[in-house]
C-alpha cells in the first residue's frame, strides 16, 4: 500500500451516522415482518379485509407532521425561536394525533368484528395490528425524542445553539413517516 | 478531531501532553466509574471477556452434566441430586432436566460466549486500539450495551432457577413447544424468561454494532485508509453489519412468538390437540415454518457472527508470529465480504427438510456450496502466510494454527451437510452436532484463545504463563478432535440429536463405548479450561509484567500506547498511519510499524 492516501473527510458526524445504521437496522426488522406477512398470506386460511378508513387520515397527520418538522428545522437554524417554538410542539401533536388515529383504526377493526387478538383472531387482523403497533412505538420514541430537546433548548442555564439534535430527531422523524407510508402502501399493494 | 471532540462531550477524559510513558494520571475516577460503569472501552472489554467466561463455565459445566446421561445412561450419582435437587432424582439426570441443560448450553455457548463474549471483547479492545481513535463513537452506548448484556444474563441465569425449569425446547426455540406454555415445563416461565434474555441481548448487540460500524467508518486516525486497516478490523466491521442486519429480524420473529404464547394469535400455531391437558386449541391458520424462516435469517449470518472475529484475529496473529506480511490482504478483505453477503443468502438449507420445495432447495444448495468458495480463499491464504515464515510458537499462534486446522475439517463436512440430498439423511443427526461444534463452535473457541493469548498483555500489561498455555492448547485440541471426530461416524449410522437414551434403542446401542470414550474426553477437556482460568486470573496480579512497549515487534497501532494506557489510549496526539499494517521482513528489516513514514528508496510489496 505505497499509494499516498489521504485522510478520511469526516463530513458526517458520528452520532448521524450511528443514526442511520439505526434506521437501516430498524428497516431489517418491518423487512422482515413484512416478509412474514407475505409467506403467511400466500398461505391458506388468509382473511381479506379493507383497511379502515381512518388510517387515510393518520396519514395525513403523519406527512403533515413531517412538513411542520422541517419548518422547524429552518427556522431553528434562522434563529427565529417563536416560530420553532410553535412548530415544534405542532409536529409533536401531530405525531400524537396519528398515534390515537392508528388505535381508533384498531377500534373500528374490531368493531367489525375482525379480531386483532384472541383466539378467534386471523393472522391477517394480527399482523396488521402487530405491525402498525410496532410503527407506533417507533413513533412514540420519535415524540419523547422531540420533547427531549425541545425541553433541553429552553430549560437550564445554558442555551443550546447547536442544530445537531433538531437535525438528528428531524431525520429520525421522516423517517417514521416514510416508514408509515411504505407500510400503508404495502397494505393496500398486497391486498 | 471530531475523534477526541466526542469523546471530551461524553466522558470528560484529559489528555496530557507529557510523553512519559505509564504516567498517565487520571482525575476524578472512582471504583464505580474505573470498575463497573465504565465508558473506556479497554474496561468494557474486559467486562465483556469475563462476563464471557462465567458463562463459558456455566455452559461448558452444562455439557459435562448432560455428557454424564449420554456416556452412562444406566448409572447413577448420589452426588448429582445434592446439586440438582427434583432435576436428578436418584441420581440420574430427569429427561426435562435433560432437555433443558442441552437448550440452554446451546443459547449461552452461541449468545453469550461467542457472540458477545468474543465479538464484545475484541470488537471494544481491538477496534479504537487498532484505528487510532481514543474511544468508540459513542462510549456511553458502548456502556449500556454491555449492561444491557449483563441484564441479559441475570435473566437467563434466573430462569435456571425457576420451579418448572429454564426453557428445554433447543436453542432455536421452535414453535409450538416455545408457543405453548403447557407443552412443557420449560415452555412456561421459563421460556419467557428466555424471551424477555434474548431481546435484551438483542438490544445489546445493535447497541455494540451501531459503535463498532461508526467507529471503523468515521474515527480512524489520520492515513488509516480502509486499506490499511488490519484484517482484525475488517472482520469486526463485517461482523457488526451482519448484527445489525440480522438480529432485528429474529426480534420481528420474536414479537409475533410473544404475541402467539400471550395474546391468543396464530401466527406460528394452527391445528393443535395438546395431550398434556387433553384439549385442542382453536388456533388454526398459522405456519411453525414462518419462525424458521425469521430465525435462521438471523441464525445463520449468526454462525459468521461468530466465525469472523476469529477469522480477523487469526490472520493478524498467523502474520505478526509468521514475520511475514498476510498473504493476499485484498483477498482477505474481498472473501470476508463474500462471506458477509453470502451469510443473508443461505438460510434455509438449514430448513431443507421442512417440505421446502425441492427447486428453491437447489437454489439453497448452490448458494451454500458458494461459501466454500471464499472460505477456500482464506484457509490458502492462512497456510501461504505461514509458509516458510520464521514461526514463533507462541500458544496464541498455536491457537491460530489449530484454529484453521479445525476450520478446515469442520468445514469440509458443511460442502455434505450443504446438500440437500445429503442432508435428508444427516439432518438432525449427530453429523451436524460434530459440524458446527467443530467448524463454529471450537474454532470459534481457538480464535478467542488465540486474540486472549496474543492481546493479554496489552490488556493487562503482563503475560500469561507459557507452559499452562502449551498444555490448555494440545489438552483442548486433541479433546475437541477426540469428542467430535467420533460424532461424525455416529451421525452417518443415523444416530439423532437430542435424544434422552441411545441405549434403549437397538440401532445405536453399539456406540454406547463411544459415547462413554467422548464423555470422558469431555470432562478431560473441561479440566484443561479451568486451568485456563487459573492462568488467566492469576497473572492478571501476579504473571509476569511486560517491560517493553511493543514485546511482539508487531506492526499496528495498539502496540505503540504505553504498556498500560490510560483512558484516551495515547498520552499525546494520536500516531500519523502512513503505510498498511503488514510490513514484516520488508527491504531486510524485520518489522516497519505502521507510524513510521515510507522511505524515498522503499521497495513496494
Amino acid at each position: 500500500m505505497t499509494t499516498s492516501v489521504t485522510s478520511p473527510e469526516r463530513k458526517l458526524h458520528p452520532h448521524k451516522f450511528m443514526l442511520w445504521i439505526a434506521i437501516g437496522s430498524i428497516v431489517m426488522m418491518f423487512a422482515g415482518l413484512t416478509s412474514a406477512y407475505l409467506v403467511k398470506k400466500s398461505q391458506t386460511n388468509w382473511l381479506e379485509f379493507d383497511l379502515p378508513v381512518v388510517f387515510w387520515y393518520s396519514t395525513v397527520a403523519i406527512v403533515a407532521s413531517s412538513v411542520t418538522m422541517w419548518l422547524a428545522q429552518k427556522s431553528f437554524k434562522a434563529r427565529e425561536m417563536q416560530r420553532y417554538r410553535i412548530l415544534i410542539t405542532a409536529t409533536a401533536i401531530l405525531g400524537l394525533l396519528f398515534m390515537a388515529l392508528q388505535i381508533v383504526g384498531f377500534y373500528d377493526l374490531e368493531a367489525k368484528s375482525i379480531r386483532l387478538l384472541g383466539a378467534t383472531s386471523n393472522p391477517a387482523a394480527s399482523f396488521l395490528f402487530v405491525i402498525t403497533a410496532l410503527h407506533i412505538l417507533h413513533v412514540l420514541g420519535g415524540v419523547v425524542a422531540i420533547m427531549v430537546i425541545f425541553i433541553r433548548a429552553f430549560v437550564g442555564k445554558t442555551k443550546l445553539y447547536s442544530s445537531r439534535p433538531i437535525e438528528l430527531v428531524s431525520i429520525y422523524w421522516h423517517f417514521v413517516d416514510i416508514l408509515w407510508i411504505y407500510l400503508f402502501i404495502f397494505y393496500h399493494w398486497v391486498n | 478531531m471530531a475523534n477526541e471532540a466526542v469523546l471530551h462531550a461524553h466522558s470528560g477524559v484529559e489528555t496530557h501532553h507529557d510523553h512519559d510513558h505509564g504516567h498517565e494520571h487520571h482525575h476524578h475516577e472512582t471504583f464505580i466509574t474505573k470498575y463497573i460503569f465504565s465508558q473506556d472501552h479497554k474496561m468494557i472489554a474486559k467486562q465483556f471477556l469475563i462476563t464471557g467466561m462465567v458463562w463459558a463455565v456455566i455452559g461448558g459445566l452444562m455439557s459435562v452434566l448432560f455428557r454424564f446421561q449420554l456416556g452412562y445412561p444406566d448409572a447413577t450419582y448420589p452426588w448429582l441430586e445434592d446439586i440438582l435437587g427434583k432435576w436428578a432424582k436418584g441420581g440420574r439426570i430427569s429427561a426435562e432436566a435433560y432437555y433443558a441443560l442441552v437448550t440452554t448450553h446451546g443459547t449461552v455457548l452461541v449468545f453469550f460466549v461467542l457472540t458477545a463474549g468474543l465479538s464484545g471483547t475484541f470488537a471494544n479492545f481491538l477496534i479504537p486500539l487498532q484505528v487510532g481513535a481514543r474511544d468508540m463513537a459513542s462510549p456511553f452506548m458502548n456502556m449500556l450495551s454491555y449492561w444491557f448484556f449483563f441484564t441479559a444474563s441475570i435473566v437467563m441465569l434466573s430462569s435456571i432457577f425457576v420451579e418448572t425449569g429454564p426453557f428445554s425446547g433447543g436453542w432455536t426455540a421452535y414453535p409450538p413447544l416455545s408457543a405453548l406454555g403447557d407443552a412443557s415445563p420449560g415452555s412456561k416461565i421459563g421460556m419467557d424468561l428466555w424471551l424477555v434474555s434474548m431481546a435484551l441481548f438483542v438490544v445489546s448487540s445493535l447497541l455494540g454494532g451501531l459503535n463498532y460500524i461508526a467507529t471503523i467508518l468515521n474515527m480512524r486516525t489520520k492515513g488509516m485508509s480502509m486499506t490499511r486497516m488490519p484484517l482484525t478490523i475488517w472482520a469486526l466491521f463485517f461482523t457488526a453489519v451482519l448484527g445489525v442486519l440480522s438480529f432485528p429480524v429474529l426480534f420481528s420473529g420474536f414479537i409475533l412468538l410473544i404475541f402467539d404464547r400471550h395474546f391468543g394469535t396464530s401466527f406460528y400455531l394452527s391445528d393443535i390437540f395438546l395431550a398434556s391437558t387433553n384439549t385442542a386449541l382453536p388456533n388454526e391458520g398459522g405456519s411453525a415454518i414462518l419462525y424458521q424462516h425469521l430465525f435462521w435469517f438471523l441464525g445463520h449470518p449468526e454462525v459468521y457472527i461468530i466465525l469472523l472475529p476469529a477469522m480477523g484475529m487469526v490472520s493478524e496473529i498467523l502474520s505478526v508470529n509468521s514475520r511475514k506480511p498476510i498473504f493476499g490482504y485484498i483477498a482477505m478483505v474481498g472473501s470476508l465480504f463474500a462471506i458477509a453477503i453470502l451469510a443473508f443468502l443461505v438460510w434455509a438449507h438449514h430448513m431443507f427438510v421442512t417440505g421446502l420445495n425441492p427447486f428453491l432447495g437447489s437454489i439453497f444448495v448452490l448458494l451454500t456450496l458458494l461459501i466454500a468458495v471464499p472460505s477456500a480463499i482464506k484457509v490458502f491464504n492462512w497456510l501461504t502466510t505461514i509458509w516458510r515464515g520464521n514461526i514463533r510458537f507462541t500458544p496464541g499462534m498455536l491457537f491460530a494454527i489449530g484454529f484453521v486446522s479445525l476450520f478446515i475439517s469442520g468445514g469440509l463436512t458443511g460442502i455434505w451437510l450443504g446438500n440437500s440430498a445429503l442432508d435428508i439423511h444427516l439432518h438432525d443427526t449427530y453429523f451436524v452436532i460434530a459440524h458446527f461444534h467443530i467448524v463454529m463452535g471450537v474454532a470459534s473457541m481457538f480464535g478467542m484463545f488465540a486474540g486472549v493469548y496474543h492481546w493479554y498483555p496489552k490488556m493487562y500489561g503482563r503475560y500469561l504463563n507459557n507452559t499452562l498455555g502449551y498444555i490448555h492448547f494440545w489438552v483442548t485440541l486433541a479433546g475437541a478432535y477426540l469428542i467430535f471426530w467420533p460424532m461424525h461416524y455416529e451421525g452417518l449410522a443415523g444416530m439423532p440429536r437430542r435424544y434422552y437414551d441411545y441405549s434403549i434403542w437397538e440401532s445405536f446401542k453399539q456406540f454406547g463405548e463411544l459415547n462413554k470414550f467422548i464423555s470422558t474426553v469431555a470432562m478431560i477437556v473441561f479440566a484443561a479450561q479451568i486451568l485456563f482460568l487459573i492462568n488467566f486470573f492469576y497473572s492478571i496480579w501476579k504473571g509476569r509484567k511486560v517491560k517493553e512497549q511493543n514485546p511482539y515487534n508487531a506492526s499496528t497501532l495498539e502496540w505503540t500506547t504505553p504498556i498500560n494506557p490510560g483512558h484516551g489510549n495515547w498520552p499525546g496526539e494520536i500516531p500519523e498511519v502512513h503505510r498498511w499494517a503488514y510490513d514484516y521482513g520488508k527491504d531486510g528489516r524485520e518489522f516497519i510499524s505502521q507510524t513510521e513514514p515510507v522511505g524515498a528508496d522503499e521497495s513496494k510489496h
